[in-house]
């Protein structure tokens, strides 16, 4: 019965995004109400992790503290996902070192799964996190990891694990160990601070990256991660800079006298397409990051801009105006065989392909408001996600499952970050320091 | 506070509301304050004041000068349009013909759009209202040397309201002189 509604869990997972159903066991035909998306979030019991010995690490954390947090960490993961309502760690009955790998499942009634664990100090200077995933009712181990972290990368073991039991649960990868970079802001409507902020995807290990003497807008990240591109006001003109996240330093991406604007990476990294107005006519272009002469790929004496890569590098999707209001377009990647792909009414914006290739997330204009949606590739298929006065910018979860996006107040102008699930359930808001707008969701961690 | 420059823009707003051709529904903006501009005491636009005296607008080649001379330092654009009206051509042929006679000043002309574009559109946009404004300004023989167009998209409005009095005012070009 419970391993059926595993299996429910996973199939309706399936149905949602056309992906294969990735079933723990053949269970009996299941009849799953989709209509209101994700019905049942699994309960599953997530107990504090033990240590097989009390040894201080980091952040004035030993290991026994550890587990607890790392617990909460995965809990509050799993809730997030809206897929789970996690129980513990607070409350639950303590887990010793040794009952890690053999449950006591007679305490975990109340939940459909189990995940356990350890913290353990490995002498050498590194931490290693036991994940362990049980099916209670049927006393199975589902899976088990071990992430071997630095000290101060625990929360990215816990990301780690929390990503392990998604993965096993819903046959679809994780997200949780990825990070967000974002745009602060603060300061009157008029005259807003924007600074360029980057975070883990739960809001921790927060810290600035400009120091908003300059606005800088739409940072994105390289998929290798070893960059970010955003538009500042640090020079005589907005332009696009490359930042360094190592070195932490910015260059401009292409010296000339020209806006450059809207830039994104390659799926390899090696490119940045971007937007470039001259004389007020805005088209695309492509750079390599090395360095190099900007390729133009659009001519249209309308607005080009908004270039997003379809995740095979292959083709690009954008948003222009030359047919008298903004609409979505997919081209090749060398600007060839230009189309016009929305036609659901209204106007489109902020294009940005699926990292599973399979959708294209949106802006969708009309009505008085903005709101974000999605459509096939090809167009087909449209849904609109969200209802607000304003929703902008739409940015894909390493797994293509969940969407982040900024949601503007009439009147104040105050934004500040959302996420959506790909079915349109499950809205959050993503609480930041200041507002917050352009996120842009990293891959997954390495 | 610069009454003057407002009073033009406001003008400027009201005629450009009054012939508008795409959305002849829409109400002229509202009383000056009645929206919330400026209500902060923000430094609205060029933000240097006449005070309301005369010869009191500072030395020829001026800020406070040009503002002075001008009907307004900006020109207004309806939704989503970069189009230069005959309102518009009169405040730049007066723009102009203050430039004529101060050779040596370099302006810089702001592009700024409405609130209800996204963000990179809006950068898009904004360029092209402060080229709009720019080539008008060539055309009547201002050097494109001594003018630089920067586009501010939707970061900077002037009206904080989001309603069409707001909207309407905030969808613009400035010419904007060195301090």
């Amino acid at each position: 019965m419970r391993v059926v509604k595993l299996t429910i869990l996973a199939s309706l997972l399936a149905a949602l995004t056309g992906g294969p159903a990735l079933a723990q066991q053949a269970g009996e035909p299941l009849e799953v109400d989709i209509v209101g998306g994700i019905s049942a979030p699994m309960p599953i019991a997530v107990p504090v992790m033990p240590t097989p010995a009390v040894v201080p690490v980091a952040e004035r954390l030993n290991t026994e503290q550890m587990g607890a947090q790392v617990a909460e960490i995965v809990a509050g993961d799993l809730r997030a996902s809206g897929l789970f309502t996690p129980q513990g760690p607070r409350g639950l009955p303590s887990v010793s070192f040794p009952q890690v790998t053999a449950p006591v499942f007679a305490n975990w009634s109340g939940a459909q799964a189990l995940v356990q664990g350890f913290v353990q100090s490995n002498g050498n200077g590194t931490l290693t996190v036991g994940c362990y995933l049980y099916d209670v009712a049927a006393q199975t181990e589902l899976t088990r990891q071990g992430f071997v972290v630095q000290p101060a990368s625990w929360r990215r073991a816990a990301h780690k694990c929390a990503d392990a039991v998604y993965a096993r649960l819903t046959g679809e990868s994780g997200y949780f160990d990825s990070r967000v970079v974002y745009v602060a802001e603060s300061g009157p409507k008029g005259k807003r601070t924007k600074r360029i902020a980057i975070m883990d995807q739960d809001g921790a290990n927060h810290r600035f990256l400009t120091n908003g003497q300059s606005t800088a807008l739409t940072p994105r990240f390289s998929p290798d991660q070893k960059w970010l591109v955003y538009m500042s006001y640090d020079g005589a003109r907005p332009q696009v800079y490359l930042y360094d996240m190592a070195a932490g330093r910015q260059r401009l991406l292409v010296s000339q006298p020209n806006m450059t604007f809207a830039a994104r990476f390659s799926p390899d990294s090696r490119h940045v397409v971007f937007s470039m107005a001259v004389n007020g006519n805005t088209d695309i272009y492509r750079v390599p990051v090395a360095g190099g002469t900007p390729q133009r790929l659009t001519n249209s004496p309308g607005i080009d801009t908004g270039g997003s890569y379809s995740p095979d590098g292959q083709r690009i999707v954008f948003e222009s105006d030359r047919g008298g209001s903004q609409q979505l377009y997919v081209m090749s990647a060398d600007g060839s065989d230009q189309r016009r792909i929305s036609f659901g009414g209204g106007t489109y914006a902020t294009p940005v392909w699926s990292p599973r290739g399979d959708q294209i997330a949106f802006t969708k204009i009309g009505g008085g408001g903005f709101r974000i949606g999605v459509m096939a590739p090809g167009g087909s298929g449209e849904r609109i996600l969200t209802e607000a006065w304003q929703d902008e910018g739409p940015s894909w979860a390493p797994n293509g499952r969940v969407i982040n996006f900024f949601r503007t107040a009439q009147g104040s102008g105050k934004a500040q970050l959302w996420s959506v699930d790909l079915t349109g359930q499950n809205e959050r808001r993503i609480a930041t320091p200041l507002d917050g707008s352009d996120p842009s969701w990293s891959p997954l961690l390495n | 506070m610069n009454r003057g420059w407002k009073l033009a823009a406001l003008a400027a707003a009201i005629a450009v509301a009054g012939c508008a051709k795409k959305k002849p529904a829409d109400l002229p903006p509202p009383p000056i304050g009645a929206n919330g501009e400026g209500a902060d005491g923000s430094d609205i636009g060029a933000g240097a004041g006449q005070n309301g005296g005369v010869g009191q607008g500072g030395i020829p080649g001026s800020r406070e000068d040009f503002l002075r001379s001008v009907p307004a330092d900006r020109v207004l654009f309806e939704t989503d349009s970069f189009s230069i009206d005959a309102q518009d051509r009169g405040i730049l042929d007066a723009q102009a013909q203050w430039l004529a006679r101060n050779p040596a000043v370099r302006v810089t002309i702001e592009g700024h759009a409405d609130e209800r574009g996204t963000r990179e559109y809006n950068l898009a946009l904004g360029d092209r209202r402060a080229n709009a404004a720019k080539n008008y300004l060539a055309t009547r023989g201002v050097s494109p040397a001594r003018m630089t167009v920067i586009s501010w998209g939707k970061e900077r409005p002037d009206a904080m309201g989001s309603d069409e009095g707001a909207w309407a005012q905030n969808r613009r070009s400035v010419t904007v002189l060195p301090q």
